[in-house]
């Protein structure tokens, strides 16, 4: 199904679908043909209505965001509903960051984001290249236990996970047995190291390299490559494009994560944007101006990476769900 | 999945197989030794993680959840007592009754709202992936950000939504302040940031379908609706099944925006399961409990991820 997906420009893929959408069903193969029937016409204007009308639902929210955390205080309620400001003004801005330490949430969101990432990558890509091209006894039975756990709802392990860090021995004030302390909670790694080697990860990348032909390992074999260089020189490279998709997903998802980061991380210093625009929200119930500039920042770089790398997620997004 | 198994699989028996000539018998032996000791290097580390924070933990979970374990304090051997405390515990009903509520409402409409999106967008236009861009932009947003925006859309006197239904006359109810309306709020909420996900792979299932299938249609005079009924539906049955199965797991662990918004209000009519785990779990440190509860939620999701294969599968297996 991914390569339907990668062709997804392909007329011949296309043109029967292209007649089922809107009223048009008539034979409207061709959207672009000069000559069009009264109901063709139509049917293109209510096609355009309707996809503008979306487009509309799916982004006037943000874009009302960005507007109301412009307005000054006093106009937020009463001019509510104005679309240009009547005064643009940064002061909302001033007060998140200065009321409330959201520069430092956002770095502690940037540095587990990036974090993530990185760990992620690579024991993605060591894992999934030796689950899809090496041979090892107990191969296939690692690979099911970790596929299963994909089906296991997160907050089955969280209370025990959360244990888990807690008793880590000699962090936080811990003993040997790992008590006595807090263990890695209220830390990066607390974050870090339950997602560093992400069962999506390794699943997303075995898929990768197992697409890639065995015949290459081999011939570097014969020439004498170990098995590292073969991993780090013949594969790695050949799976660059398939290692930015799974950067791109698992940035937006360590950037977005909300409730690990709230169980894990308690003092306000270590806060994630996240869970400080959640505790924001109770603190500034109807304080709108401050909200909305919150929400604004805590957006902005996944949105950033969005409209920079869109082809990327999307096509990430329909070849990883396809499978 | 299977596409690329089955593609490797061969060229992994043809090396495995014995060759003919002695000298190069010793070679695929060694080769083994090698790729074995690699293997074990290459998913060392990873496994261990993978072990230390969801094998144990889920073992663990399974213990927890026969005890009172509560971080201070004694923790008893309890049996089955939490269980069997579920069954009486009102507030669990509650947070039963909200989510599969929300569930009710929550999955329909997200099958209906990303299957019409992807219908709409499924044309050979350019400008279709420009609005299919618009579409996706939801889902980029975090649930936090989403619940804070629409915490603003949702607001009963100033808010765009009460705003907009003023245009039309329409009274609109006080949304997140109002027990009636505050799930069907976070419903409305949840369908609009995740529906691009599934709008995409109802396209990719769409750009599937074989356009003789809608050329022999149309020639037995099938119109709209009819092709839609069938020949698209049948073809999407497997993309349904996917799509209706992850909006189940999805929905039955909603928490961000009941949490953000809510708080499990008003009037408690938005606790749901994961929310009162969490409440029990790390508010109450109750933590046996929570570890049942969860256990009960995950037994739920499964029972309704098999149902659903056998509804939505049974034509294609």
């Amino acid at each position: 199904m991914s390569a339907q997906t990668a062709s997804a420009g392909s007329p011949a893929s296309l043109a029967g679908a292209a007649a089922m959408t809107g009223p048009s069903a008539g034979p409207s193969v061709e959207p672009h043909t000069k000559h069009r029937t009264p109901a063709q016409r139509v049917g293109a204007v209510a096609w355009w209505v309707a996809v503008v009308a979306v487009a509309i639902l799916t982004v006037f929210p943000l874009l009302w965001t960005l507007i109301t955390s412009l307005k000054p205080a006093g106009d937020i309620l009463s001019g509510a509903t104005d679309l240009i400001p009547k005064t643009v003004t940064l002061e909302n801005y001033e007060r998140v960051m200065t009321e409330v330490p959201f520069a430092r949430y956002f770095w502690n969101s940037m540095v587990l984001a990036v974090g993530g990432v990185v760990l992620n990558l690579f024991f993605g890509s060591l894992a999934g290249y030796a689950f899809a091209k090496l041979k090892f006894r107990g191969r296939r039975a690692l690979f099911v236990t970790l596929l299963g756990s994909l089906m296991v709802p997160g907050i089955v392990t969280m209370v025990p996970s959360f244990l888990v860090l807690r008793a880590i021995p000699f962090a936080g004030g811990n003993n040997i047995v790992g008590q006595g302390g807090v263990g890695l909670l209220n830390t990066y790694w607390a974050i870090i190291l339950p997602g560093a080697a992400g069962a999506f990860a390794v699943f997303f990348m075995r898929q990768f390299f197992a697409s890639i032909p065995d015949e290459l390992g081999e011939a570097a074999r014969i020439d004498g490559a170990s098995e590292f260089r073969i991993f780090a020189q013949v594969y790695l490279p050949l799976a660059k494009a398939g290692a930015a998709v799974l950067a791109i997903l698992t940035f937006q998802a360590g950037w977005n994560s909300f409730m690990w980061p709230l169980i894990v991380l308690n003092v306000q210093e270590m806060w994630t944007v996240q869970v400080g625009l959640a505790s924001f929200v109770t603190d500034y119930a109807t304080d709108y101006g401050p909200l909305m500039a919150g929400t604004v920042i805590t957006s902005l770089p996944v949105l950033l990476l969005f409209v920079l790398a869109q082809r990327y997620i999307i096509e990430g997004v329909s070849h990883v769900n396809a499978r | 999945m299977t596409v690329t198994t089955a593609a490797t699989a061969p060229l992994g028996r043809a090396e495995a197989a014995p060759p003919h000539s002695p000298p190069e018998r010793r070679r695929p032996s060694r080769q083994w030794r090698i790729q074995e000791r690699w293997g074990w290097l290459f998913v060392a580390l990873p496994m261990l993680l993978f072990a230390v924070f969801v094998v144990v933990p889920a073992g663990m979970a399974l213990v927890m959840s026969f005890t009172s374990y509560s971080v201070i304090g004694d923790s008893q051997w309890l049996g089955v007592d939490n269980y069997r405390r579920l069954f009486l515990d009102p507030y669990f009903a509650i947070a039963l009754r909200n989510t599969a509520y929300y569930t009710l409402l929550f999955v329909p409409l997200g099958i209906v709202v990303a299957l019409a999106t992807a219908l709409l967008l499924n044309r050979r236009v350019r400008v279709a992936s420009v609005f299919r861009t618009f579409f996706y932009v939801p889902v980029v947003s975090s649930t936090v950000a989403t619940a804070t925006i629409w915490y603003w859309l949702l607001n009963p006197q100033f808010g765009m939504i009460n705003v907009a239904l003023g245009w039309f006359g329409i009274d609109g109810p006080a949304w997140l302040y109002d027990s009636k309306w505050a799930m069907p709020a976070i419903v409305i909420m949840s369908v609009w940031a995740g529906f691009g996900t599934n709008m995409m792979i109802y396209l990719g299932g769409l750009q599937g379908i074989p356009p003789q299938l809608y050329e022999a249609a149309r020639i037995d005079g099938a119109g709209w609706w009819k092709q839609l009924r069938y020949v698209v539906m049948p073809s999407l049955s497997r993309t349904t099944f996917l799509v209706s199965t992850l909006l189940v797991i999805g929905a039955f662990q909603v928490f961000d925006q009941a949490y953000v918004l809510t708080k499990g209000g008003p009037g408690n009519s938005t606790i749901t399961l994961v929310y009162y785990i969490y409440t029990q779990g790390f508010g109450n440190l109750e933590m046996g409990y929570a570890s049942a509860i969860s256990f009960v939620l995950f037994a739920i999701i499964a029972v309704f991820a098999v149902i659903n294969a056998r509804i939505t599968g049974r034509d294609n297996t």
